[in-house]
């Protein structure tokens, strides 16, 4: 199943559950005024970037998408800053000017959530070219989802990317709803990872709910990336637990058996983890698994005041940072 | 002393991109085709011709800008950069603001702008107010070979990206270029003619076209100051205004047509200040490209365009 250590896997679970709670804090949060705008959930999907993420190294660096919170939790952004840039506050990642779409962590290799569906896919590409060109083994990997796979950045990067032979991986997210158009209307191919093909680069299908499975096409393919061989697409087959964003006024177009089959237990990728931990490998007492949620909460009701008390940004500072440097 | 040699405005960009990345290994050129002169000297990598991809491009210069390169993309004629507006509107201008300040993102897009290279609608267009409105791009603009290359290496040291406006028509222009490392600071427009009764602010080849007006002009006595902003993010106002409390009297010149663009946004922003508004003895007049896409046939494209006797007459209508 995994070579990973017992210890490695346990960081990963509490990620995963770090990641669940977190969109649930968030959405709650929404509900009550305190979070502005648009929130939107990775809930479900947490084995997909917690499973990458554990393939990286320091040096190594990600984009992310509109549904970015968990992206940034599994590169190991700090929670406080996360939060209190929900909140809106001066003490958040952006500095309360970007929001949930908009989290960056460049000192983690974070480039970035993106409000725009296939918008980061080239600027990952840009820094897998700035990879390649100081030579030091490190890797790029661009998350997007199904709806991005029909949009023209990806063609045209992925194209590139192949020529040029940049270490990049290429992770879609196949959620199997743009909003609320499903991949099987929108998708010509059967599957996203079927267009690697196009290119000439290895695609790759993958239960994106099974964070080993995740995990092993994730460390296949950042060794071709740092080998030189070039980029790889993987498909994780995964699903949104909640809908599109947590605007109630905005239609869910999911069939609710639909959703209420991706819900159980069998397919969400927290409980299979920990029921894997559990029956076959007898790596997780339920102590520890209590232990492991109990720090969870903890860190976020620590995050949640840490947002709380952090003062609002003052309005001078809304004409700042339009330039880097001194400004005109 | 500064020595100058003659070459041409293309050449005088290229000698700039050749004098700063001599300097600095971080600086990379990327266009669907590599100059001759940059790829003779530097070669792979760090001159790339590249797939007809100016999405893709333009969104890995910010990549690489965001990991510590200073790229420059050059979209070739700014037709094709159209397809990359997602990559500039949405992430190019906003990336530093959105993200707090974080990190720099030292980018430059040349691109070449303007008309009158009989090359119809879609090969033809000076859409450089569009990026006047984004708020987070530097624009640069010259008219001359040594502005040009005095401009570029500013655009290259800038921890911004900037967007660096060629002007096709004066490509093959040649003047003199100083051969020293000369950088010319943004937001410092050129009096490129001093004057006392009327002002012309013009841009790239309208300079060219006011300066030819100006000559005419002088032989019936009348004294006109032509002004380059040379940058049109940062505009320098500063020197605009000195000259109209100066002749009163403010003329723009610029191919593109008249709406929402850097003629309207002069013309608004001297008109604003009271002081300027209390000095103009007549009202602001533009003359710019007529509102059609640029037609094929000569006959045609040369009645769209202003030039020198549209410019001269504007004059003599205003004093």
């Amino acid at each position: 199943m995994t070579n990973l250590s017992p210890e490695r896997q346990y960081a990963m679970l509490r990620r995963m559950i770090t990641i669940r709670r977190f969109e649930e804090i968030a959405s709650e949060k929404f509900r009550a005024g305190d979070i502005y705008g648009v929130v939107h959930a990775y809930s479900g999907e947490e084995a997909v970037a917690v499973g990458v993420c554990e393939a990286l190294r320091d040096g190594d660096q990600i984009i992310s998408t509109h549904r970015g919170h968990g992206h940034c939790i599994a590169k190991g952004a700090d929670l406080n800053r996360m939060m209190a840039e929900l909140y809106g506050r001066a003490d958040g990642y952006c500095k309360g000017k970007g929001g949930s779409m908009h989290i960056a962590d460049f000192s983690i290799g974070m480039l970035g959530a993106n409000g725009i569906v296939a918008g980061g896919i080239s600027i990952i590409t840009g820094a897998g070219l700035a990879s390649q060109m100081d030579d030091k083994g490190a890797v790029a990997v661009g998350f997007f989802g199904d709806g991005a796979s029909n949009a023209g950045p990806f063609h045209e990067s992925i194209n590139i990317a192949a020529s040029w032979k940049l270490p990049v991986v290429y992770v879609c997210e196949n959620n199997q709803w743009a909003v609320n158009v499903p991949a099987e209307e929108s998708v010509a191919t059967p599957n996203v990872a079927d267009r690697a093909q196009g290119y000439g680069i290895p695609g790759v299908i993958v239960d994106g709910n099974d964070v080993y499975a995740v995990h092993n096409a994730a460390v296949d393919a950042v060794a071709r990336a740092r080998a030189g061989q070039g980029p790889t697409l993987i498909e994780a087959k995964t699903y949104r637990h909640r809908r599109h964003t947590e605007r109630l006024d905005q239609p869910d177009a999911r069939p609710p058996e639909q959703i209420e089959a991706w819900l159980q237990e069998d397919k969400d990728p927290i409980a299979r983890m920990i029921s894997l931990l559990q029956s076959q490998s007898d790596l997780l007492p339920n102590e520890r698994l209590e232990e492991l949620k109990t720090i969870v909460e903890e860190d976020l009701a620590t995050a949640v005041s840490f947002a709380e008390k952090s003062p609002f940004p003052s309005k001078e500072s809304a004409l700042e940072d339009v330039f880097s440097g001194l400004a005109k | 002393m500064t020595t100058f040699r003659e070459m041409s405005y293309v050449d005088a960009i290229i000698e700039g991109i050749a004098e700063e990345m001599r300097i600095d290994p971080k600086i990379f050129h990327m266009s669907t085709e590599a100059p001759a002169r940059l790829h003779s000297e530097f070669g792979f990598p760090r001159v790339r011709q590249t797939p007809i991809a100016e999405s893709a491009l333009t969104g890995m210069a910010i990549g690489a800008a965001g990991a510590g390169y200073r790229p420059i993309v050059d979209w070739r004629l700014v037709t094709f950069c159209f397809v990359a507006m997602d990559q500039i509107v949405n992430q190019a201008a906003k990336i530093h603001y959105m993200f707090g300040g974080q990190t720099r993102f030292p980018i430059v897009f040349r691109t070449t702008v303007g008309g009158g290279t009989r090359r119809a609608a879609q090969h033809s267009q000076s859409p450089y107010s569009m990026f006047m409105q984004l708020t987070g791009l530097k624009l640069a603009i010259p008219s001359t070979p040594a502005d040009a290359k005095g401009l570029i290496k500013t655009a290259i040291r800038d921890d911004n990206p900037v967007i660096f406006f060629e002007a096709g028509r004066i490509g093959n222009v040649s003047g003199p270029v100083p051969t020293e490392d000369v950088c010319i600071p943004f937001g410092q427009a050129d009096i490129k003619r001093a004057g006392k009764d009327v002002t012309i602010i013009a841009l790239a080849w309208m300079v060219h076209e006011a300066l030819a007006a100006a000559e005419e002009l002088s032989a019936e006595g009348i004294d006109v100051e032509v002004i380059d902003p040379r940058t049109l993010v940062p505009m320098d106002m500063e020197t605009i205004k000195k000259s109209v409390l100066k002749t009163g009297r403010l003329i723009i010149a610029d191919e593109a047509p008249a709406a929402a663009s850097v003629s309207a946004d002069v013309a608004a922003r001297v008109v604003e200040d009271a002081e300027s508004f209390e000095a103009l003895k007549a009202p602001v007049v533009r003359v710019t490209g007529l509102d059609a896409p640029i037609p094929y046939s000569p006959s045609l494209e040369d009645y769209i365009f202003p030039d020198r006797s549209r410019i001269a007459d504007a004059v003599r209508k205003l004093l």
